[in-house]
């Protein structure tokens, strides 16, 4: 049966039909009748953010940290131009998102009227799907598709444009029960095929190396992944959007791959025979130079999205699917017969490099840096405090990001959040507010760095207010660090624009003005206690950690070379001997 | 090398944005763009012919496929199909000139639609090549203005 109701009141209707139960949402003009229906909702709690980027970055963090689809709603114009970046974000990862946008009335649409936008012509190449609804009535079909296309397939933003007369408007209310989209028909089990053809490359293979990414995590193939490497005893190396799809306490993990990954990841993702990539794109942070990476290999290539496969380097067993069914029939096939794993004196070779190429640091700049807080140990303190609880790490942008990924052990899905493809700076805090929404009993963690973290440090105040007790340690080293390292390494030391005093602002006095907890560390004894202190404060925290200024993420590849060839990562060794005229001539070409 | 690619979309505002926007982003260039309705008035069908230069076809004919009003996409071959396109040439003609610039269109089956006191309107339709090659003989009297749809095309009935 149908019921006679205005359009914001179906909206309303048809997130909660969706299972929504927390929206990121700004009001402004246009959206009043939207903000007022939700007023009345039981189900759907309304969270202000305090800027519209930061509303659309919560809901990613939500949707990271729970696997359901996280929504967020603005206003028109500026509003809207707002989640842009937010979008974006979520687009490059993705991430399933359903973002409403409050649009001027249609009879003024194309007048340039106050505050209009055309938001679905501007995110035309940064949504999977946008609507730009024309009358009331279109509205519960368009939600039923919107959430559908976010979340299946290839998981990806939607935007929905709800002019005001839409929703002061009135329809006979249904909400659909399946979709009719024949444009729109993902390919979940992989071609028979093709599987057994992985299957007979994967049993003969004697250098065989899984590489995994954000496929795993959003198609929950965690199982799978795990038989399938502990079956054949392939090593596994998670890319940045895989982290937390494998345990990185588990004896065949073998760190994240790229740019900024350890020298045993890359030497092994060089010297295997048979790469098995599995939801991941080949993205130039982890491939370096494309015609040098696992050129020894074979390459298998899983992917829901028939897009990715070939995209960078051509694949010799493509699969299209997703990686839960495919992995699974792969597993499957092997159990029925498999051969034993002849992979032992690969793992050997691996454990060698690894011991013989540790990630490491330590003083190395010159006198009175002994007894210095270096960042990497700031990680791997919150790294060993919170090893017994629930915990979800969210990070933002740069040099704290990648500290992050390489001293913290994930131990369970879904407890990364980290803006990936875009790398947008000021993710980390908002995000970790809507991870925190997602999963109130969590321990909430952003590793932050003082220059992201200003990006959207305005969303403390959505975090007390919210009741959302995250903590944010600040790695403070008074630069924009990853800016600073380039400039080090590849521009003669000339720190254009990259220098933040580490006292402006005073975080623990800004942490304070927002009623949050607020605490300094400068030596590496005061450490422990500051960061008990916040995580055991009940309310939102920030430790403000001084750490060493000049500290460079190592091993590095340069941009353009390959990855095997890395600048540190050698004990002993300083980079400056590795910094010859050949890699920067590799930089600048 | 050059593709005619066939795209069946909903027929639905913003949707020839949506493929056109990303050819360019996707580093693509559109040779020529025709768009029309087909038997089904909810399909049009994009016509689109398009240099690839160092990317593989496939790859933009895989992007064009995930869009969701989308519904299907061919990448023609020029053997197992009927291309055509149609043009309008208005070509300077003394009343001198005017016989010849008329059996240069009979031979090309191509029709005089006007004829003005200097000028000679001839409407032709045919594949790539005929029309370039028309075009070609026509220069040599003056063409005044040209306008050139551009290609359709359908696969032959392999059936019959």
């Amino acid at each position: 049966m149908s019921e006679r109701m205005t359009g914001a009141e179906a909206l309303v209707r048809c997130l909660e039909a969706e299972g929504v139960d927390v929206l990121f949402g700004y009001p402004g003009g246009v959206a009043l009748p939207i903000f007022d229906a939700l007023y009345d909702s039981k189900q759907i709690t309304t969270v202000l953010p305090r800027h519209e980027q930061g509303g659309v970055h919560a809901a990613d963090g939500y949707a990271r940290a729970t696997g359901k689809c996280g929504v967020a709603l603005v206003t028109s114009g500026p509003g809207a131009a707002n989640t842009i970046t937010g979008i974006a974000n979520a687009y490059m990862d993705s991430i399933p998102l359903v973002v409403i946008t409050a649009q001027v009335s249609t009879a003024v649409i194309g007048t340039d009227a106050f505050q209009e936008i055309d938001i679905t012509g501007i995110t035309v190449p940064i949504t999977k799907h946008n609507y730009l609804l024309k009358d009331a009535s279109e509205l519960p079909e368009a939600f039923k598709e919107a959430f559908h296309i976010a979340t299946t397939g290839r998981p990806g933003p939607v935007l929905i444009d709800v002019p005001v007369d839409v929703s002061k408007g009135e329809l006979d209310f249904d909400y659909p029960a399946s979709v009719n989209l024949t444009g729109y028909k993902p390919t979940y089990r992989g071609h028979s095929k093709q599987v057994k053809q992985a299957v007979s490359l994967i049993s003969r293979a004697r250098r065989p190396l899984l590489y995994v990414g954000g496929g795993i995590v959003s198609g929950g193939a965690y199982k799978e992944l795990k038989d399938l490497a502990e079956l054949m005893q392939i090593p596994v190396a998670t890319t940045m959007m895989g982290k937390s799809a494998f345990p990185e306490d588990h004896h065949l993990w073998i760190g994240m791959p790229g740019m900024h990954g350890a020298k045993y990841t890359n030497y092994a993702m060089t010297e295997t025979d048979l790469l098995v990539a599995v939801g991941v794109r080949f993205d130039d942070r982890v491939t370096g130079k494309l015609s040098s990476f696992a050129s020894k290999a074979k390459i298998i290539h899983v992917d829901v999205d028939p897009a990715e496969i070939g995209k960078n380097k051509p694949a010799d067993v493509p699969i299209v699917g997703d990686a839960k069914n495919v992995l699974g029939g792969i597993v499957a096939e092997l159990r029925k017969g498999a051969d034993e794993p002849k992979t032992e004196s690969w793992i050997k070779l691996i454990d060698e490099w690894r011991a013989q190429f540790p990630l490491h640091y330590g003083p190395h700049l010159g006198a009175g840096e002994e007894g210095a807080l270096f960042p990497q140990y700031v990680v791997q303190r919150v790294n060993e405090l919170t090893k017994d609880r629930e915990t979800v790490i969210c990070t933002e942008v740069g040099q704290n990001q990648m500290w992050a990924c390489q001293y913290y052990t994930l131990r369970s899905p879904r407890s990364w959040v980290s803006s990936g493809g875009l790398g947008t700076m000021g993710f980390g805090l908002p995000a970790a507010i809507g991870a925190q929404a997602g999963r109130p009993d969590a321990l909430v963690i952003d590793i932050a760095g003082d220059g992201s973290i200003q990006m959207n440090i305005q969303e403390l105040a959505t975090a007390k207010l919210n009741g959302y007790p995250v903590k944010v340690v600040i790695l403070n080293n008074g630069y924009l660090g990853m800016v600073r390292q380039w400039q080090e390494l590849f521009y003669g030391r000339r720190y254009s624009a990259s220098v933040l005093p580490q006292e402006c602002p005073d975080f623990v006095k800004l942490a304070e003005a927002y009623g949050c907890f607020g605490t300094r560390v400068e030596v590496p004894e005061e450490l422990d206690a500051a960061l008990t202190a916040a995580f055991d404060h009940d309310g939102p925290a920030v430790v403000d950690c001084r750490v060493v200024g000049e500290e460079c993420v190592y091993p590095m590849v340069a941009p353009g070379a390959s990855i095997d060839e890395m600048l540190g990562g050698v004990p002993g060794c300083p980079v400056s001997e590795m910094l010859d005229d050949e890699v920067l001539e590799e930089v600048w070409e | 090398m050059t593709h005619t690619l066939s795209v069946v979309v909903e027929n639905k505002p913003g949707v020839l944005t949506r493929v056109t926007s990303l050819f360019a982003r996707r580093g693509f260039n559109i040779d020529s763009l025709a768009v029309g309705t087909t038997e089904d008035p909810t399909l049009s069908r994009i016509t689109i012919v398009c240099s690839a230069a160092d990317t593989p076809i496939e790859q933009i004919t895989k992007q064009v496929y995930k869009l969701i009003n989308v519904i299907k996409v061919h990448d023609l071959d020029p053997s197992e199909s009927v291309e055509r396109e149609l043009v309008l040439f208005k070509i300077n003609a003394a009343p001198e000139k005017r016989h010849e610039i008329i059996e240069i269109a009979n031979v090309f089956r191509a029709k005089i639609v006007d004829v003005g006191k200097n000028s000679v309107t001839i409407e032709a339709t045919g594949a790539t090549d005929k029309i370039d090659a028309m075009e070609d003989l026509f220069r040599a009297y003056g063409i005044k203005e040209m306008a050139r749809t551009g290609k359709i095309a359908l696969t032959r009935g392999r059936e019959s």
